[in-house]
């Protein structure tokens, strides 16, 4: 491997970051369809890349796993579903962890835990190259254009924080505008809140219709010149709708506006090609895809991590460090300050090749037919109403919904007397829940290994839930 | 499976579907809003404490059937009484909560006994001493 533990620094090898606030002017240009301009090429930095993949094929190929023909089977893999009895409904907030993951993380920790990037022995070169493999496996999950556009975090919280930060500091300007939209999770509002606080901008809020549906024309009429960056989410964690981020990326790009977007409900569930979408930054979590807890990504592109500052310093983030100069690294590793999370990325690469080896088709499909099996028997209760779109294809598992006169506390909670594990409260979307007028909703959410007996518990208590809180008795 | 629902009593519902108390209460001498910012739990407590009896009491608000029931069964409880009482009662309703009673007080939490189970849903015990809190606040005044 090349990661040695001392990097040399070339003469002129200086971060590239600089405290002019502009993105160059043709960052734009080289963005907008038809032009021939590429983002520049990147250098290959693994030249063993090839054996990389041959070695991560035949990881693949010793742990086969069954399409979805017998939900069974694959439940079987998923520990929790498989010993608890419990019916898992609330999976927009975390997903069950199958068997591989476990094992993965439990492999690393056993077997070759050290350091990455600092020892210079066996294992702790077996670390680094697992945490790089997760780091390639993950990026062409996305489709990114090279890996070191993927910089692992904590989770997506964290990411857009990162974002949010580095961004600012990059271009913000007093009197510069970010355009957050309304029914963003707390997570892709408050940083850029914040950081439009640091440096004098404002935020104004961008809103959908009554069923979710931000459109192109709204986006349009909302930016003007002003409008340095816009935070949208790629599938909202209420509504389920998946927002045209492509389109939104052109528009933005149009206004010379930079697109940050929140992938943490759609990287689970759809298939996501950042370089088709076009968006700047996309920041997701692992634990929402099968993966771990404490492990999320922030990709973003090339160009303009290579020119944000870092968010976090401090240990291997950098190339050399002098009383009075510091030299950072390149991305990703500028923004992976201290000891990195090499067995929860270990942990999330195994994630991404279960639902790879699934397959998108499958699982959309199933998580399809069993939203569609939900939506109709909600609409079908008296008292209920479901938030968003009437139709099962717009929720994408996501089912927010309000049951006349009873608090989602109480719906949950009966819910849970009968193992049912839903949400309740505002998800982390409290302006949204305003937007709308409802002080808090609950929300079933579903991952391809629920089954259709569990969507029919669910709507049968569901129906019980006011006639038990005392209507209609 | 684990029936936590018992705190679903009849007493509960009732209160919470047919509250005897929900109302304004011109004449209060002492309003104070209990607001629980993570569920939207949110109650106005309204007293009205002369010579250092609670004579009369109301509430106003929106929330789970827990908090709103709660509040109910508290105001049931501390109407007439003396300022010092609601406050021993209020100990005593927080005690049955976090560890737990003798047979003896609970009898003494009449209705509010009904939410001893609650103690088993940490989520939910916010909600079952709103009121209470709420109420030891103006009384600390």
């Amino acid at each position: 491997m090349v990661y040695d533990a001392v990097r040399c620094v070339l003469p002129g090898e200086e971060f590239r970051g600089n405290a002019d606030k502009s993105i160059p002017s043709d960052y734009f240009s080289a963005m907008l369809p038809g032009s021939a301009v590429k983002a520049e090429p990147v250098p290959d930095q693994l030249p063993e890349n090839g054996g990389e993949r041959k070695r991560k094929k035949k990881m693949r190929d010793r742990n086969p796993i069954p399409q979805i023909k017998d939900i069974h089977e694959i439940r079987a893999q998923f520990p929790l579903l498989a010993a608890s009895g419990l019916v898992y409904l609330d999976n927009s907030a975390t997903t069950q962890k199958p068997e591989c993951v476990l094992k993965a993380m439990e492999d690393y920790y056993r077997n070759y835990n050290a350091n990455p990037f600092r020892g210079l022995y066996s294992i702790s070169e077996q670390a680094t190259e697992a945490y790089e493999d997760a780091r390639r496996s993950v990026s062409d999950f996305i489709h990114a254009a090279d890996p070191s556009e993927i910089i692992f975090t904590r989770n997506a919280t964290e990411s857009l924080n990162l974002a949010a930060y580095s961004l600012g500091e990059l271009l913000l300007k007093p009197g510069d505008e970010i355009l957050v939209s309304i029914a963003e999770h707390h997570s892709n509002m408050l940083p850029w809140r914040l950081a439009a606080k640091r440096h004098g901008a404002t935020v104004r809020y961008l809103e959908p219709d009554e069923e979710g549906l931000f459109s192109a024309e709204t986006l349009e009429n909302a930016l003007c010149p002003k409008v340095k960056i816009a935070a949208v989410t790629h599938m909202s964690n209420i509504f389920g709708r998946v927002n045209d981020l492509k389109t939104f990326a052109e528009i933005c790009h149009e206004n010379g506006t930079l697109l940050a977007a929140d992938g943490a409900q759609s990287v689970p569930h759809i298939p996501v090609d950042v370089q088709d979408l076009g968006v700047d930054f996309l920041a997701f979590s692992g634990h929402k895809m099968l993966g771990p807890m404490g492990i999320g990504v922030l990709y973003g592109k090339r160009e303009l991590l290579t020119r944000m500052p870092p968010f976090l310093s401090g240990g291997e983030m950098i190339d050399m460090v002098t009383r009075d100069r510091i030299v950072y690294a390149d991305i990703p590793h500028k923004f992976e300050a201290g000891t990195v999370n090499a067995a929860d990325a270990v942990g999330l690469a195994e994630a991404v090749r279960f639902m790879e080896n699934l397959g998108f088709d499958a699982m959309q499909e199933r998580e399809e037919a069993l939203t569609r099996r939900a939506l109709e028997g909600m609409k079908a209760i008296r008292g209920v109403r479901v938030i968003g779109s009437g139709k099962a294809r717009d929720h994408h598992g996501i089912l927010t919904f309000v049951v006349e006169g009873v608090h989602p506390h109480d719906v949950a909670a009966i819910m849970d007397s009968e193992g049912i594990a839903v949400r309740a409260g505002h998800h982390c979307a409290q302006p949204l829940h305003a937007f709308l007028g409802i002080p808090s909703t609950t929300r079933a959410s579903i991952m391809f290994y629920n089954t259709e007996e569990e969507i029919d518990r669910f709507l049968e208590v569901l129906s019980s839930v006011r006639r038990r809180m005392g209507y209609g008795g | 499976m684990a029936d936590n629902s018992t705190f679903y009593r009849e007493i509960v519902i009732d209160h919470n579907m047919h509250p005897i108390h929900k109302r304004g209460l011109p004449d209060a001498n002492l309003v104070l809003e209990g607001v629980n910012p993570s569920c939207g739990d949110d109650i106005i407590l309204q007293l009205k404490v002369e010579d250092g009896i609670i004579r009369d009491g109301a509430y106003t608000g929106d929330g789970c059937a827990i908090s709103q029931a709660s509040a109910d069964i508290m105001l049931d409880m501390i109407i007439g009484k003396p300022v010092e009482e609601a406050k021993r009662l209020s100990a005593l309703f927080l005690k049955m909560i976090r560890s737990g009673v003798t047979e003896a007080e609970l009898e003494e939490l009449e209705e509010a006994a009904a939410l001893q189970d609650i103690a088993h849903m940490p989520s939910r015990v916010k909600c079952a001493v709103l009121g209470w809190h709420t109420m030891d606040e103006m009384l600390e005044e």
